[in-house]
């Protein structure tokens, strides 16, 4: 079966991005397919490689990057909320003007349209948020 | 239907307001801090026993055991595992989060 | 835009406005979404009815006032908005402290309505 995760939270502060991983690596172990895992509200805040979570602790987003490395899995940040919060990846600095980027390997960041065509794409679309 | 419940009932109403609109029949899962309307002798243990005649409820193993309330889950509460979460997201047509 | 499949989608909007940033945001999924040519529906239940109040003014704040907008949506041909009948009561409204039509529902009639949704987004 084909699923679209939309994750609505950020890392740390808030379960869901826990919950999102684990119900989408349990997911694949099964064999389903994530069709697309879609960032949103603080839930771009996912995507930033500048986290440095203390060494006891799980890295929320080096564990995204590697689940999408070794399932070849789409990672969307969507772009309006991303651009309120400070997610860029090289082209969105460019084009705003800004000095550095900071997304994190295997995200993509693309407009809201590409939770829409999850929805329509996927089976199921599963929500995970506050 | 699957409806997940992921508030604590004593802080918010989303276990009220998932029960007043899921139909009979349906599973309502409870995860993250939703998983404390699950035990036992509460205040809304009543309310959840008695939603337990029309729906199938079921907690979040994982976060059960993380919160230190395993030994108080009420009886008639199905425990699943993420593996499980993902079987019931499957057998339903559709999930609706109550946030 | 998209042709071919046509799916039923239900936001379901439980949240104030102003106080945490879910109401702004859903209502930009909203309107991309209107591109995709779905059937879409919102539902506005608990808190989220307060999205829909009448006399929203920044005029003292620098918050957006993001309520026009929900007047917009029909031109959008977003016109199915649901509005729960005991959310209202209990919080002292009725349909004449809301900004556009909606049609007030009752819980029963909103668990009949999720029943033949294919696709929840919820806020």
């Amino acid at each position: 079966m084909k699923f679209t995760v939309q994750v609505n939270e950020g890392p740390y502060q808030h379960q869901a991005s826990d919950s999102a991983y684990l119900f989408a690596k349990a997911a694949l172990e099964k064999g389903h397919e994530i069709y697309r895992i879609f960032f949103y509200h603080d839930g771009v805040n996912n995507g930033t490689r500048l986290t440095k979570p203390p060494q006891d602790d799980r890295n929320i987003v080096n564990r995204w990057s590697e689940l999408a490395e070794q399932h070849n899995l789409d990672l969307v940040i969507c772009v309006a909320a991303a651009q309120r919060r400070g997610i860029a990846d090289a082209d969105e600095a460019k084009r705003n003007g800004k000095d550095a980027d900071n997304i994190a390997p295997g995200f993509r960041i693309s407009g809201l349209g590409q939770l829409i065509e999850g929805g329509i794409q996927s089976d199921r679309l599963v929500v995970f948020g506050d | 239907m699957l409806h997940t419940v992921n508030k604590s009932p004593f802080e918010k109403n989303s276990l009220d307001t998932c029960l007043a609109h899921a139909k009979e029949g349906s599973a309502i899962l409870l995860i993250e801090d939703g998983v404390y309307g699950a035990t036992k002798g509460t205040a809304v243990s009543n309310k959840v026993q008695e939603a337990m005649s029309k729906f199938t409820v079921y907690a979040l193993e994982p976060d059960v055991k993380l919160r230190g309330v395993a030994d108080k889950v009420m009886d008639g509460v199905k425990l699943v595992d993420y593996a499980g979460f993902v079987d019931l997201a499957v057998e339903n047509d559709k999930v609706q989060a109550w946030l | 835009m998209m042709g071919g499949e046509v799916k039923k989608f239900l936001y379901m909007n439980r949240k104030a406005p102003y106080g945490t940033v879910y109401a702004l945001e859903s209502l930009e999924v909203v309107l991309i979404g209107a591109a995709f040519e779905q059937d879409v529906t919102l539902v506005f239940l608990d808190d989220g009815v307060y999205q829909l109040i009448k006399g929203q003014d920044n005029s003292d704040s620098e918050m957006k006032n993001f309520s026009p907008t929900y007047r917009a949506l029909e031109m959008y041909d977003v016109e199915k908005l649901y509005v729960g009948k005991e959310a209202l009561e209990m919080r002292g409204l009725t349909e004449e402290d809301l900004l556009v039509d909606v049609e007030v529902k009752t819980a029963d009639e909103i668990r009949d309505l999720m029943e033949e949704m294919d696709v929840v987004l919820s806020f």
